[in-house]
């Protein structure tokens, strides 16, 4: 029987389960150099503010033990340009299309719902509510459920009925569930997990933090067991809701750990800046082992972990 | 509108260890890597994986490519030279003959060369001198008159092989101890070489804060002044969004721009050089 390596969340179908991470793709263009996109599941875009954005001063990132510090601070061209010069490239090239969104106010995610709204050919809509560079961390939406009820209401309301809203949140809580039933409740169709966590590194020659902005996201292999964590909880307090799962994924086996603990599809991120072609070796990797472990489908792998102890497995 | 993408040449392959020395601070390394070589120019960077399987050094390491050559059977060669100081350059100078590393190659713009022959000084900081003889090369071999300034903290940390030194006409030293060459910085030695040797375009690379003074020298004299720039990157390939410097675009816009794709080699009037870790006033979307 051949394998059917597809996976879909919230009426989005993909080929496969392997997406870029937003924010570690570039334009799509620079990754093009050495695979095709649609060979991805889904390209997820660098998540795009209303306004033209220039980011944070560097020093902007620190290489940490099986990880990094990033603070770039969401650099980027603003909605309109971006709908204008990246999204048209992108579809020529075949790949299905996430569309990451920032916003700094609820008003700002209105703005940029109704904007994607008016494109064709968008798979699904990321509303990242957990950037942690940002000037304030009270702006983190995910971090109270309030404000993540908020800003997901306000896609929601502005999106219109046919593209899945997938909500990006931040491990950085007490209760992460918590957040997620609210931001179901307020229309999400999906979460990504997990965002980054807020970490600082300081130079003992200087004897500043390292980073101009103090603070930064930490990615990378460090943060998987939290991935895995916040993953398995959400899917046993949320077992319909589908989980784009992220954080750490250099492998395929750490892509299947994810989907284990029950995410349907998983982004990786910091993989592809050390090895561009990551996204490509993580696809074919985790094919290998759902079929090594027997899987059929690469559905019924899904939250696997799950599953009552003293069962037989398959 | 057409966005800047990384170098259309640019591989990822794995480079055979051929040779490695130790040359004062540095090492001297030499790859093999088939027809990369053919489309390596001066100025172009590799990016390395280092540390190995299951290392906990999760981003690339970029390195400046020292020579690019094309042996007569068609063998490439590639040669680095590298400052072992943190972990990931010592595992890279540590690699024997034989050994493979994965890179990315050729990565970045590269120096501009002039059509006609004209009277270019190159000046290099520390192992920042490493892209500046095989670029004296390409100048000499265009009728150009070559001079080098080479600076470093000591007379050890000079990176200036025999073999290099063939296409320079001058070459001046200068340390900040004065164990070698002229006590001081190269900024001390540069106005009176511009003078001497009517020099119209300054190519460098080293520190940020040599570049910078370097721009001031060539702005008040109206020299052109080409500068491989070093900001910390996480991936090379224009991704990670780490290693942006403020340069002024052709529409006279300040943007905070990628110097692995629109570097490492830039024009060094249009960068606004900064100490402050803040973003300057007027840059894009500040």
């Amino acid at each position: 029987m051949t394998f059917d390596f597809s996976t879909a969340m919230a009426g989005a179908r993909f080929s496969n389960p392997i997406l870029t991470a937003s924010g570690c793709a570039g334009s799509g263009k620079e990754l093009s150099q050495f695979f095709p996109l649609s060979e991805l599941g889904a390209i997820v875009t660098k998540s795009i503010m209303v306004k033209p954005r220039s980011g944070r001063a560097t020093p902007r990132m620190a290489e940490t033990p099986s990880g990094m510090l990033n603070s770039i601070g969401l650099q980027g061209p603003g909605i309109d340009q971006f709908l204008e010069n990246d999204i048209p490239w992108l579809k020529e090239q075949g790949v299905k299309i996430v569309i990451s969104i920032a916003g700094e106010s609820v008003e700002d995610y209105a703005v940029l719902a109704r904007k994607v709204r008016g494109v064709a050919g968008i798979t699904a809509l990321e509303v990242n509510i957990s950037c942690p560079n940002v000037e304030n961390r009270g702006q983190v939406f995910a971090c109270n459920p309030t404000t993540a009820r908020e800003a997901i209401s306000a896609v929601r309301r502005n999106i219109g009925g046919e593209v899945p809203i997938i909500a990006k949140l931040t491990p950085d809580v007490t209760d992460i569930t918590e957040i997620a039933r609210e931001v179901v409740d307020a229309g999400a169709d999906g979460l990504a997990l997990i965002n980054t966590l807020l970490g600082m590194v300081i130079d003992t020659n200087t004897m500043f933090p390292k980073l101009s902005q103090k603070t930064g996201g930490l990615s990378g292999p460090a943060i998987r067991p939290v991935a895995v964590r916040a993953i398995y909880q959400v899917h046993a307090a949320l077992p319909d809701t589908p989980i784009l799962g992220m954080g750490g994924v250099a492998s395929g086996r750490d892509a299947f750990e994810l989907v284990l603990a029950g995410a349907s599809a998983v982004s990786v991120g910091t993989a592809t800046f050390g090895n561009p072609a990551a996204a490509m070796v993580i696809k074919q990797e985790l094919e290998e082992i759902c079929i090594q472990r027997g899987f059929v489908n690469f559905r019924d792998a899904i939250g696997f972990a799950h599953r009552a102890e003293g069962g037989d497995g398959e | 509108m057409d966005f800047p993408t990384i170098n259309p040449k640019a591989q990822q392959f794995d480079a055979e260890v051929l040779s490695n020395k130790r040359v004062g601070s540095y090492n001297h390394m030499v790859f093999s890597v088939d027809e990369i070589a053919s489309y390596a120019r001066p100025g172009n960077f590799v990016a390395i994986s280092v540390g190995g399987p299951g290392t906990s050094m999760v981003l690339r390491r970029a390195f400046a490519i020292y020579r690019a050559t094309v042996k007569p059977d068609g063998q490439g060669l590639l040669e680095l030279v590298i400052a072992p100081f943190g972990n990931g350059s010592t595992w890279l100078a540590n690699r024997q003959v034989g050994d493979l590393v994965n890179m990315v190659a050729p990565l970045g713009t590269a120096f501009g060369i002039p059509t006609e022959p004209v009277r270019a000084l190159l000046v290099g900081g520390g192992y920042g001198s490493a892209p500046l003889f095989a670029l004296a090369e390409v100048l000499k071999a265009r009728g150009c008159r070559v001079d080098m300034v080479l600076g470093a903290s000591s007379a050890a940390k000079i990176y200036a092989p025999l073999e290099g030194k063939r296409s320079v006409s001058s070459l001046t030293i200068t340390t900040d101890d004065g164990s070698a060459g002229t006590h001081g910085r190269v900024s001390d030695v540069i106005p009176g070489i511009i003078a001497s040797s009517n020099i119209e375009i300054i190519y460098s690379c080293g520190p940020m804060a040599m570049l910078s003074a370097i721009t001031n020298i060539s702005k008040e004299r109206g020299i052109m002044h080409q500068c491989s720039v070093e900001e910390s990157m996480a991936c090379g390939i224009g991704v990670c969004m780490t290693c942006v410097l403020p340069v002024e675009g052709e529409d006279g816009v300040v943007r905070m721009t990628r110097t692995c794709i629109d570097g490492p080699v830039m024009d060094g009037s249009k960068v606004i050089w900064t100490k402050s870790r803040e973003i300057p006033d007027g840059v894009w979307g500040k």
